[in-house]
């Protein structure tokens, strides 16, 4: 990528950049609103962790390596696996965010494989230049796939367990029973992506390929990345998804075919999850 | 067809050895003795603690659920109601299991039946909840491969008159077919004029029985 006439900013003009937070702390100091140390947080790890992140990439990017590329993407995956973790709204047990993990893995490693070797064809093939920021846009937004599709199955199972049980008791599989709680989980976790696709170009910018532009680049170029980086997404997300559905839906089921929420003498032990 | 022995569920029930071998067989008892456990134990919705529950001399636990539930069809004391229309709540046991469609002329005399005199295409949400009820019991009706029913208060949603009619044309149908009924119902009409046997649970319940010594 050519940097020569992408815009160098001083620091000063940094500096000036925090007139905005200054403005947003005024604002809700005028209105006694109580967000003004969660800004303050969050304006500092921002910035300190892109000056953190900013160092590692300049290491990583002038010492090209397989492992250090691979292990970079291994560190964003199980970061981004906590995550999820953490945007749940109930309490999860381990049996069910090992699906998550499992889901997470497999979904994003297959995807990120046929990427990276058959659509990017990079050389060399780890070259981290592409491998680490593509990877981490696809990994960013499976993890709100995933959180998305997580917290619809785990509402949807309690919010119409008394439906999913009349199916049971007509003789339905589990499978048939959770399909529309699962399809809307489903629905739920592309939708972000969805819009997305809609929106593009019209709406707003991409953030990468408005990247690529500032930094020089062709638009044009920018936007065969962007659309193929769209298409990985839809890709990943959607498989990701798939995956943990297809394995969550039988953890609220036991080997009756009993819905393990409406049993009476359910053990918590054997609950995928805690409802408050 | 059913054979309970040595049932326990935890707190809540204790049946030695009781058969249901009666054609409509009243279940009754006080609040909390365990009524609709009971109907659950026989779907498979539940499982007891400790004994065994025979069908047709097999034990519950040799039968696939999903088969077992298909001849032992339940309708729970709040009506279920799926997505789609009248027609697809009609059918959707038969959807779930695959069996041939009964014509839309079955349809719709079943309908006429239960007076629930509405076009096939009505939205079922937009329904009322007697007439949910009486929808999920014309659904059940419609299983050619059902040998029992278990009924949760099925007529609790409806008024006097539509109650006693829709429970004569239900346990006519049931006859006819030569199906069990076993019912939960704090209905006295229904069971004076159907029940060929009555089971108290309140001599099995723990809670109730326990009750009893305090006092």
């Amino acid at each position: 990528m050519s940097g020569d006439n992408a815009m160098d900013f001083s620091i000063w003009q940094i500096a000036l950049a925090y007139v905005f937070i200054l403005i947003l702390l005024l604002i809700v100091q005028v209105k006694g609103i109580s967000r003004k140390r969660l800004i303050i947080v969050s304006a500092v790890r921002m910035t300190l962790q892109l000056i953190l992140v900013g160092y590692i990439l300049v290491f990583v990017l002038d010492n090209p390596n397989p492992w250090i590329t691979l292990l970079v993407m291994f560190i964003m995956l199980t970061f981004a696996t906590f995550n999820v973790y953490q945007r749940t709204k109930h309490e999860i047990y381990f049996s069910f965010k090992k699906l998550i993990a499992v889901a997470m893995f497999i979904g994003v490693i297959l995807n990120l494989t046929y990427f990276m070797f058959v659509i990017l064809q990079l050389d060399p093939w780890y070259d981290p230049q592409f491998f680490i920021p593509i990877g981490g846009m696809i990994i960013g937004k499976t993890m709100t796939g995933i959180s998305l599709g997580v917290n619809h199955l785990l509402t949807g199972m309690k919010d119409r367990k008394e439906q999913i049980e009349g199916a049971l008791m007509l003789g339905a599989s589990p499978k048939i029973a959770s399909k529309s709680i699962v399809d809307d989980a489903f629905d739920q976790a592309m939708l972000p992506t969805i819009n997305a696709m809609v929106g593009m170009g019209i709406v707003f910018l991409p953030g990468m390929m408005t990247g690529q532009i500032i930094a020089g680049q062709e638009p044009i170029s920018a936007i065969k990345y962007q659309i193929s980086v769209m298409l990985g997404v839809a890709g990943t997300v959607s498989i990701t998804v798939l995956i943990f559905l297809h394995l969550a839906y039988k953890m609220f089921f036991n080997e009756r075919k009993q819905f393990i929420l409406t049993k009476r003498d359910m053990k918590k032990e054997a609950m995928p999850v805690k409802y408050d | 067809m059913f054979q309970l022995q040595n049932v326990e569920v935890e707190d809540v029930l204790e049946m030695k050895d009781v058969c249901l071998e009666s054609n409509v067989i009243s279940i009754e008892g006080q609040s909390g003795s365990g009524k609709s456990t009971l109907l659950r134990l026989l779907n498979n919705l539940d499982s007891p603690t400790t004994g065994n529950i025979l069908f047709k001399k097999q034990n519950l636990t040799d039968i696939p659920p999903q088969q077992l539930r298909k001849q032992v069809v339940m309708v729970p004391q709040n009506p279920v109601i799926f997505d789609g229309d009248i027609q697809d709540n009609l059918l959707i046991g038969h959807t779930f299991s695959g069996a041939v469609k009964p014509k839309k002329a079955k349809l719709k005399e079943i309908l006429e039946n239960l007076w629930l005199d509405k076009p096939l295409h009505t939205k079922a949400s937009e329904l009322s909840g007697g007439e949910m009820q009486r929808l999920s019991l014309g659904r059940v009706l419609l299983l050619s491969q059902a040998e029992v029913y278990l009924l949760d208060e099925p007529s609790s949603d409806l008024d006097d008159r539509t109650g006693s009619h829709v429970m004569k044309y239900f346990m006519e149908t049931a006859q006819q077919q030569q199906k069990q009924t076993i019912l939960v119902t704090h209905d006295k009409s229904i069971t004076e004029q159907f029940a060929t046997a009555s089971l108290n649970m309140d001599q099995y319940s723990k809670q109730i029985r326990q009750e009893d010594e305090r006092e």
